[in-house]
């Protein structure tokens, strides 16, 4: 089998899931969005002074934010073993498709979905800028910077939801790789305790801090909402980690799955 | 060239929460398919026949053996291009439909993207379904399905072909059709491989049978040997509404149906028994020898072994376990 092959399958994977969550409505989450970002533009633009733009910033980001990392969580955790359990895997492995190309596949989907899903939300995040700021500023550059960081971040957590879900059920997945996101978003935090606290509490709050995904540095909505720069020695670091950290995290889910005896 | 080598392909599974213990799914399965043979593997529900198949398809994985695909390994990627295969109660991504499903597995192996749209209608047309080819698969009845797995397992024209129970949920009409695109395939000259429990479809399409029985391979054979092999009895069919007393003084075993009598004696009684008819003035409708049937073969080699208990391993080779023997010892006893 050549490599051409091997890449047009797995692209063809990802073809296939990202047709799934198109025709399982996942994209009806944009008219939630729509609605929530529309509302809240025409209330700020009644009600306040001066802090619009940084009311719509914080508040679409943090929606774009919430709603793929739900979406990433919920389809990521059922890549695998939703087609365990229906069997469709049957057909597509008795085909010349490599168990890791299928996991590969899946996950490309799947971010492929979102990334389809968070170009639109950051359509609707610019109008309402333009709604309540009635004119782009330089400035808003970084708003695309940190829309960029929250797509690192389902890469992230899509991974980690294939990962859990190669060896567990449905819902301690969801459990595990929620509980990450959490604990991963308080990353800097843990780390800043681990420097102040002395002996186990210490090490441990140190290891956890820097085995959790460092989901705080991804995190720019914040400073990109006082209109402040992101660094670009940040964005070359949050692309390594995110990516590294995602190639692990597939690399431990193709692990136990070529492993795994299909029921 | 042998199609499929099976040597010593053995599987088990760990079974229980706290103390776990292995659970014997397949014994020790050894087994050769000549190309361009359609072989049936029958047995029972639970016997090992999904097992096989799918240890075959490298779903799951043996705890002992290997085989051999076309002359390949069976884990070599190349063979998965050169085989089908129809799941047991096939289901589909419900969110395609079946001429996007066909296209999308023709894209996954290999079919060339010129012509694979007419390979993809052709198979449509094949099982019937050219007609609700738009449909999405969550509209399809299971009869549907099957015929659509049927589709999918031959779309790229493969060399061997393996179906799981590929009659089950057919109308009588499916049936038919299944049958006859085993018996086109065999004239193609492809190997299939389909494992079934009912007999009627191994006797009518199968070269050779394989029994296979709480895991255990009991017994193989050629269906035109087996079915051929008379008992040294014969069938007499003729019009009356009672049993002469003659036939009865002749050893025969009849029973009255209608206005016909069917008996059966043996074979050197025949003589005897027609000029019995002719005596009593009775009309002869047939006479033929009784063959064995593929039924005979196969229950005589599913009968419940003594000795055996639920995970289809004898109770010596259990207590040996127990005792913690060694792996050598426990491979000699009783099989």
């Amino acid at each position: 089998m050549n490599s051409g092959g091997m890449n047009s399958r797995i692209g063809y994977i990802a073809f296939n899931t990202f047709r799934e969550a198109v025709r399982d409505r996942v994209l009806y989450n944009l008219i939630a969005f729509a609605l929530l970002l529309s509302g809240a533009a025409i209330l700020v633009g009644e009600i306040s002074i001066d802090i619009e733009r940084l009311v719509v910033v914080n508040l679409g980001l943090t929606a774009v934010s919430l709603f793929g990392v739900v979406i990433a969580i919920f389809i990521g955790i059922g890549l695998v073993s939703k087609e365990i359990d229906k069997r469709t895997l049957y057909t597509m492995l008795s085909r010349p498709v490599r168990r890791w190309e299928f996991v590969v596949g899946k996950f490309f989907g799947l971010t492929g979905t979102l990334v389809v899903n968070t170009f639109l939300m950051a359509i609707g995040v610019f109008l309402a800028l333009l709604y309540v700021a009635h004119r782009f500023e330089k400035m808003d550059v970084w708003v695309l910077v940190a829309l960029y960081f929250i797509v690192l971040q389902f890469l992230i957590v899509c991974a980690l939801a294939l990962f859990f879900s190669s060896f567990s059920t449905p819902l301690m997945s969801a459990v595990f790789t929620f509980s990450l996101f959490v604990i991963g978003s308080l990353a800097e935090d843990l780390r800043g305790f681990a420097k102040i606290t002395q002996g186990i509490g210490g090490w441990m709050a140190t290891a956890i801090g820097y085995l959790v995904p460092n989901f705080s540095a991804l995190n720019v909505i914040s400073q990109v909402a006082h209109g402040d720069a992101v660094p670009g020695r940040l964005i070359l670091y949050n692309s390594v980690y995110a990516l590294l950290y995602s190639a692990m995290a597939i690399s431990g889910a193709v692990l136990i799955f070529q492993r795994r005896n299909l029921k | 060239m042998a199609a499929i080598e099976i040597l010593d392909l053995e599987k088990s599974y760990l079974v229980g929460f706290w103390r776990k213990r292995p659970k014997l799914a397949l014994r020790p399965l050894r087994l050769t398919i000549e190309e361009g043979e359609v072989f049936g593997f029958l047995g029972p529900n639970g016997a090992g026949k999904t097992t096989t198949l799918k240890l075959l398809m490298g779903l799951v994985f043996p705890t002992a053996g290997t085989a051999r695909i076309l002359g390949m390994d069976m884990d070599d990627p190349r063979v998965k291009a050169q085989i089908g295969f129809l799941p047991e109660q096939p289901y589909f991504y419900d969110h395609l439909s079946a001429r996007e499903l066909l296209n999308y597995y023709a894209q996954l192996s290999g079919v060339p993207a010129k012509g694979r749209s007419a390979r993809v209608e052709q198979m449509l047309a094949r099982v019937g379904l050219s007609d609700s080819a738009g449909m999405q698969l969550r509209k399809f009845s299971k009869g549907m399905l099957q015929r659509l797995g049927l589709a999918q397992a031959i779309l790229h024209d493969p060399k061997l072909v393996f179906l799981d129970e590929p009659m089950s949920g057919l109308d009588p009409m499916g049936r038919r059709e299944v049958r006859d695109l085993i018996q086109q395939l065999q004239h193609e000259g492809k190997t299939v491989f389909f494992s079934t429990h009912i007999l009627s479809d191994a006797e009518a399409l199968c070269d050779r049978v394989g029994v296979i029985h709480q895991g255990e391979l009991r017994g193989v054979g050629a269906v035109a040997e087996l079915t051929s092999q008379t008992q040294g009895k014969v069938e007499i069919i003729f019009c009356s509404q009672t049993v002469p007393a003659g036939l009865t003084g002749l050893g025969a075993e009849a029973r009255v149906s209608g206005d016909m009598v069917n008996a059966v004696l043996q074979e050197e009684q025949q003589d005897a028994a027609l000029e019995v008819l002719r005596r009593e003035r009775l009309k002869l409708i047939s006479l033929t020898p009784v063959r064995s049937s593929l039924e005979e073969y196969y229950v005589a080699r599913t009968r419940p072994t003594e000795g055996r208990n639920e995970d289809g391993r004898n109770e010596e080779e259990g207590r040996n376990e127990e005792e913690g023997r060694s792996e050598e010892s426990r491979k000699g006893v009783g099989v």
